[in-house]
């Protein structure tokens, strides 16, 4: 009834070929932009803010970043803990070394650093394939938290092997790291970098680019004989890929935490994110914030819930409980669902047409 | 109709032969192919069609023989290299981009001809905008020409046989090429669709003069359609002429037929 595309008609090219050719889709994104932007910081307490939003984003942009290798390239990869990682210890060493540097540009060349890190990782996808691919990557997951753990020279030799960011400012004297950081100003800093990023991401997986990662995650010998080569273009989404996720790792750990040790990205992150995705859905852009919403809101939900229902629990059984609703619900999505969140998305959206008739 | 001109020799293949192992796929075949002609190889399953166009199209890698394309002999090339000499292809069983929709499989088939850069189609602005437009124009024609409207922004995997094949011959169009290769375009269509493909087929020929190189196997429409038939059995080539000599030559007609012994 109200979602129709009905009446809507494109006279160019140009606006059939925009990222939202449909009035409501545009609407929608841009209230949700609005939420983001200027209800959330307003309404939400600093908890919120900082213990729930902050890592629901940065988390979000590094299962954009695995879903354009995995989701729309097909390079299956377990190493996205040890590319965040590599983002994080690339940021300190820059700033340290560089402390005037303002921190877009810490942000910029952490990324392309890792992006660096994520070609070298990415040359044996040529030779190999699938799961032989994902346990090429785990390799890389491991050797680069033992080489961050291992040489004192990337935490600038502290005794704990933990960096801790300076203070840095964004705008002015607006600071978004360190102690005296607000809340707010941290969160709407990320939120600023994430939604550029997605939007980046979006003009690149409907371009030339993305068409042709498409072609070879979907059929490869067919995009090779139609001219697509097959290295560069697996390098690109692997260099793209390991970009998103440097900068992920990077805002974490300067922004979200502070001070970080390589174990916050060990191989439990990549499969953190390798969840967020396929729960989310794979090769859609909305499917990486749904599935990282999933995996970091639903359990703060679940231990909360029995809380709010006024129901008296021992925190550890409730622990164990969220854990086993938790499994639950992942195994019922994907056997409802198994294309993720985002399909589920499409197909209200596509009933939507049609409400309130039945066909 | 227009009056077709065919032109002369553009790719001319010697004594290829091809062995996978112990195995030998295609013995000393010989034979050409003019400028906007309708070529057809014919033959039993196993004859070796199929391979004989992955040596075209650079897939395979004959051990004997050479390759004249244009009037040079082709070096050993690689797979993606055949797309920019102008030959392009479809395949015996489908080979979509399952995921993807019939509008971005045409426009996929343009992608040698999509030259801006990685940082431009970031920010979508400028020059790699302008070139989506121009060439979704393009791919709007090929839309027009294969009749395939109403499917434009179906993902594939959701299309009928028919249309799916119909798809791919769109994606082969899209990167305008020189020789088409068209690897069973007809099989397992009833009537009506291989009616509609034999007309596509032959309007692709006259309309683009594209030379076309089809393998099929309903005698009806390749004998109808060709200009000139090859027929392969075993690997051995039987015979090579218009279709009138193929259909009387006597080895011909023992490898459909049978002989009696």
């Amino acid at each position: 009834m109200f979602y129709r595309e009905a009446g809507e008609f494109k006279a160019s090219y140009k606006a059939d070929q925009a990222i939202l050719p449909i009035r409501q889709d545009r609407w929608f994104i841009w209230a949700i932009l609005a939420i983001a932007f200027l209800v959330i910081p307003t309404v939400s307490s600093d908890y919120w803010l900082g213990t729930i939003m902050l890592p629901f984003l940065i988390l979000a942009l590094a299962a954009l970043g695995l879903n354009v290798l995995t989701g729309y390239a097909g390079q299956l990869s377990l190493g996205t803990g040890g590319f965040m990682a590599t983002g994080a210890f690339a940021a300190y060493k820059l700033a340290t070394m560089f402390p005037g540097m303002h921190i877009l540009l810490v942000l910029l060349f952490s990324g392309t650093i890792t992006a660096g890190v994520g070609i070298l990782f990415g040359i044996p996808s040529l030779r190999i394939k699938g799961f032989y691919l994902a346990v090429a990557t785990l390799a890389s997951q491991f050797f680069l938290i033992w080489m961050f753990n291992k040489f004192g020279w990337f935490t600038n030799y502290s005794s704990s092997g933990v960096i801790t960011a300076p203070p840095m400012a964004a705008i002015g004297d607006v600071l978004v790291t360190g102690a005296y950081a607000t809340v707010t100003a941290k969160y709407l800093f990320t939120l600023s970098i994430v939604t550029l990023l997605a939007l980046i991401t979006k003009n690149l997986v409907r371009s030339n680019i993305g068409r042709e990662w498409m072609a070879v995650r979907d059929m490869d010998i067919a995009a090779e004989i139609i001219g697509i080569k097959m290295l560069p273009t697996k390098l690109k989404a692997f260099a793209y890929s390991s970009f998103l996720c440097g900068i992920a790792g990077a805002l974490w750990a300067f922004v979200h935490t502070g001070s970080v040790e390589p174990l916050a990205f060990d191989v439990n992150r990549s499969f953190q994110i390798l969840f967020m995705i396929i729960i989310g859905g794979l090769g859609s852009i909305m499917g990486a914030f749904l599935g990282a919403a999933f995996i970091v809101l639903l359990p703060i939900f679940l231990s909360n819930a029995p809380h709010w229902f006024g129901l008296d629990i021992p925190v550890d059984l409730i622990s164990h409980i969220e854990a086993m609703v938790f499994g639950a619900l992942i195994i019922f999505f994907l056997i409802v669902e198994p294309h993720g969140l985002a399909r589920l998305w499409q197909i209200t959206k596509e009933k939507l047409r049609l409400w309130p008739f039945p066909y | 109709m227009k009056e077709r001109a065919i032109g002369e020799v553009i790719l001319d293949l010697k004594n290829i032969s091809l062995s996978f192992g112990a195995m030998r796929v295609l013995n000393n075949i010989s034979f050409d192919v003019r400028k906007s002609e309708i070529r057809s190889i014919i033959g039993p399953n196993g004859a070796g069609k199929s391979s004989m166009l992955n040596v075209i199209n650079g897939v395979y890698h004959p051990q004997e023989g050479e390759i004249s394309f244009r009037g040079e002999v082709r070096k050993q090339m690689k797979v993606h290299e055949a797309a920019g000499f102008g030959i392009a292809r479809t395949f015996q069983n489908i080979a979509l981009f399952k995921g993807m929709s019939t509008l971005d499989n045409i426009m996929t088939g343009r992608n040698l001809k999509m030259k801006s850069s990685m940082f431009s189609q970031a920010i979508y602005w400028g020059k790699a905008q302008k070139e989506e437009i121009e060439h979704r124009r393009k791919v709007e024609e090929i839309i027009d020409f294969l009749e395939i409207q109403a499917i434009r922004k179906t993902p594939v995997g959701r299309l009928p046989y028919g249309m799916q094949k119909r798809v791919e011959l769109g994606r082969a169009l899209a990167a305008e090429p020189e020789i088409l290769l068209l690897d069973e375009p007809m099989a397992g269509m009833n009537v009506e669709e291989k009616e509609d493909m034999s007309r596509f087929v032959l309007d692709i020929n006259d309309e683009f003069g594209t030379t076309i190189v089809l393998i099929e196997h309903d005698m009806g429409v390749v004998m109808d359609i060709s200009d000139r038939v090859v027929v392969l059995d075993y690997g051995r080539q039987l015979a090579d002429g218009t279709p009138d000599v193929v259909r009387n030559n006597q080895d011909v007609i023992d490898a459909y037929l049978g002989v009696s012994h």
